[in-house]
């Protein structure tokens, strides 16, 4: 087994047998990143020195008889969470020689935790996008189909976890940004509960809708890293003060009496076949594994891509009015005054997607206009979190697929925003009501994997690991992994 | 409903967007496109329904008013594009006439 390929739990017991260190588990790691990111490229920043730096002093710490959820596991983060020190460009020009002065909480636990920081990765700009193509660098390639996307927007985190580029990853998921990457690239990706994880030291997209969540190789592992950050935060006010949880107690392979809800709203035309057939077969398996399916309606659904297309754009173009070339960021050199200096400092720093939606959202709630749209988009929210509200009192969690296809090719979707937008219409909904949602792998179209997702109530993370680590352990999915040694470099794109 | 040249011209000055002309008629196809799409919602009876800006019951969440230490001045510059005497530089706002 090397070294790369192992799960954060698996490392973890090797680790505490003193069987492997962190420092060799770390080099084995880099030595992976250098051998594949040349044509996967997840990564956007590398750290190899800070990491060994951690590993050494995790390993002093085992040495002294701690002992901590990650301690000395190699892991990387998604480039719009700050990490103090070490540039942090959100998938943006705006930013690119941007470097925090603090790090973000999540960080700080993990870091609490003994986790080895490696370092960021890929993003679509400021979070916004579904296949990491709208990331001003470059695009991650797909470690599966190096001529696909890895979905997005936390694509370099998802391609990073696949490509065993690092041992399990943070994301942020805004309207999937964590599920369907996860699927795309056949890991494990949670969506927590908003609320549940502090935003702090996140960079803003859509204030109501963020959340940082895990990406990882199994189901145990979501669990460990989300205990690892998830709790209440003073620094951000929009964190919860709800009690903090061991989530691998969660990991109890038992469904039995589980009621699974399937939406009929969530197997539709237009959907790729092999995706509804493997959807499908997992859920009969839940069946077979002793959970009562039950046949469930979320009505709105067909409303939550216009609603989040008004609500997310809204948020963003407030959240986005502080990259201005005065405190930090890319600033236009030559203006005639202050005004042109912002025009021309947004004009040249922010790419096509980012100014589409700061126009979109400034138009949603401008002057005239924010009653029928911006409004509206919120009244029907409420419409769309009531269904969620109404169904999980008559089941406990929800399965369907995570995505309508598999991963898309490069180029295939980015001449038209609509079509891209549509690849997100079965995780959104989520995001707008607030609860969580896991995606995990279920099958395969040829060599692409298919993700299943499941949906719980908000704070229902422990019955979604327990349903997906049942599900888990009757199949072996996650011992797929994607041959990247046989695949061709691909041409320029 | 199709967005206007104008119309699109006062989105991006509210929002300090500087956009090229061809900017600008790409952004008026795609935004009336996406906006068409959205008006769909008006198809859903929202009268008796109140909106939800936020899906957490949380409402001002204070701390007590107790100074804390806060980010010193020399890291909150560190990345500013101009500074001047520990302030960040920005060109006049305001212009003076004699």
């Amino acid at each position: 087994m090397k070294l790369h390929e192992l799960t954060i739990h698996e490392a973890q017991s090797l680790m505490s047998k003193g069987e492997v260190s962190s420092v060799e588990l770390t080099q084995a790691t880099i030595d992976r990143i250098l051998a594949v990111d040349n044509e996967v490229k997840a990564y956007l920043t590398l750290t190899p020195e800070l990491a060994l730096e951690q590993a050494r002093e995790a390993d002093a710490r085992r040495e002294r008889g701690e002992g901590a959820s990650l301690l000395g596991v190699p892991l990387a983060v998604k480039d719009v969470i700050c990490l103090e020190g070490v540039t942090t460009t959100c998938g943006s020009r705006i930013l690119e020689n941007f470097v925090p002065p603090y790090s973000a909480t999540v960080v700080e636990r993990m870091r609490h935790q003994g986790a080895v920081i490696l370092g960021k990765t890929n993003t679509d700009e400021f979070a916004m996008g579904s296949s990491t193509e709208n990331s001003g660098f470059f695009v991650t390639h797909n470690p599966w189909d190096l001529t696909r996307v890895p979905g997005g927007s936390s694509g370099g985190s998802a391609a990073a976890v696949a490509a065993d580029e690092c041992l399990g990853a943070l994301g942020s998921d805004t309207g999937g940004s964590v599920r369907q990457p996860a699927a795309f690239c056949g890991v494990v990706g949670l969506k927590p509960t908003y609320g549940r994880v502090s935003r702090y030291g996140l960079v803003a997209f859509a204030s109501s809708l963020d959340q940082i969540g895990p990406l990882t190789k199994d189901v145990t592992d979501a669990a460990v890293l989300l205990g690892a950050i998830a709790g209440h935060d003073q620094r951000d006010s929009t964190s919860v003060n709800a009690p903090l949880l061991d989530y691998t107690r969660s990991l109890v392979p038992d469904v039995r009496g589980v009621r699974v809800g399937v939406p009929g709203e969530y197997f539709i035309e237009g959907m790729q076949s092999e995706v509804e057939t493997a959807v499908r077969r997992a859920i009969d398996k839940l069946a077979n594994l002793g959970a009562e399916i039950v046949e469930v309606s979320l009505p709105h659904t067909e409303y939550a891509l216009p609603v989040y297309y008004l609500v997310a754009p809204a948020e963003a173009s407030a959240n986005l009015a502080r990259y201005d070339g005065v405190k930090y960021g890319y600033s236009y050199p030559d203006a005639a005054d202050v005004w042109d200096a912002y025009r021309k400092t947004r004009q040249y720093g922010f790419g096509a997607e980012v100014k589409r939606r700061i126009m979109l959202g400034t138009y949603a709630l401008s002057a005239g206009y924010y009653d029928a749209y911006y409004l509206k988009a919120q009244q029907v929210r409420t419409l769309i979190k009531q269904d969620f509200e109404v169904v999980f009192e008559g089941c406990d969690v929800i399965a369907a697929p995570t995505a309508p296809t598999v991963a898309f090719r490069i180029g295939e979707k980015s001449d038209d925003p609509l079509q891209m937008y549509l690849s997100d219409v079965f995780t959104l909904s989520m995001n707008l009501a607030g609860v969580c949602g896991l995606s995990m792998p279920c099958g395969f179209a040829g060599e692409l994997p298919i993700g299943l997702q499941l949906m719980g109530p908000a704070f229902g993370e422990e019955m979604v690991l327990r349903v997906a680590y049942a599900y888990e352990q009757a199949t072996d999915w996650q011992t797929r992994r994607p041959s990247l040694d046989s695949q061709h470099t691909p041409g320029a794109y | 409903m199709k967005l206007s040249l104008t119309e699109v011209e006062h989105i991006a000055e509210l929002a300090k967007l500087g956009l090229t002309d061809e900017e600008k008629a790409t952004f008026q196809e795609q935004l009336s496109a996406i906006l068409a799409y959205a008006d769909r919602l008006n198809q859903v009876d929202t009268s008796a329904i109140p909106p939800t800006p936020t899906v957490l019951p949380l409402r001002n969440v204070m701390r007590e008013d107790a100074a804390k230490a806060s980010l010193p001045t020399r890291d909150a510059l560190a990345n500013a594009p101009g500074t001047a005497e520990g302030c960040f530089r920005v060109k006049a706002i305001l212009e003076w006439t004699d």
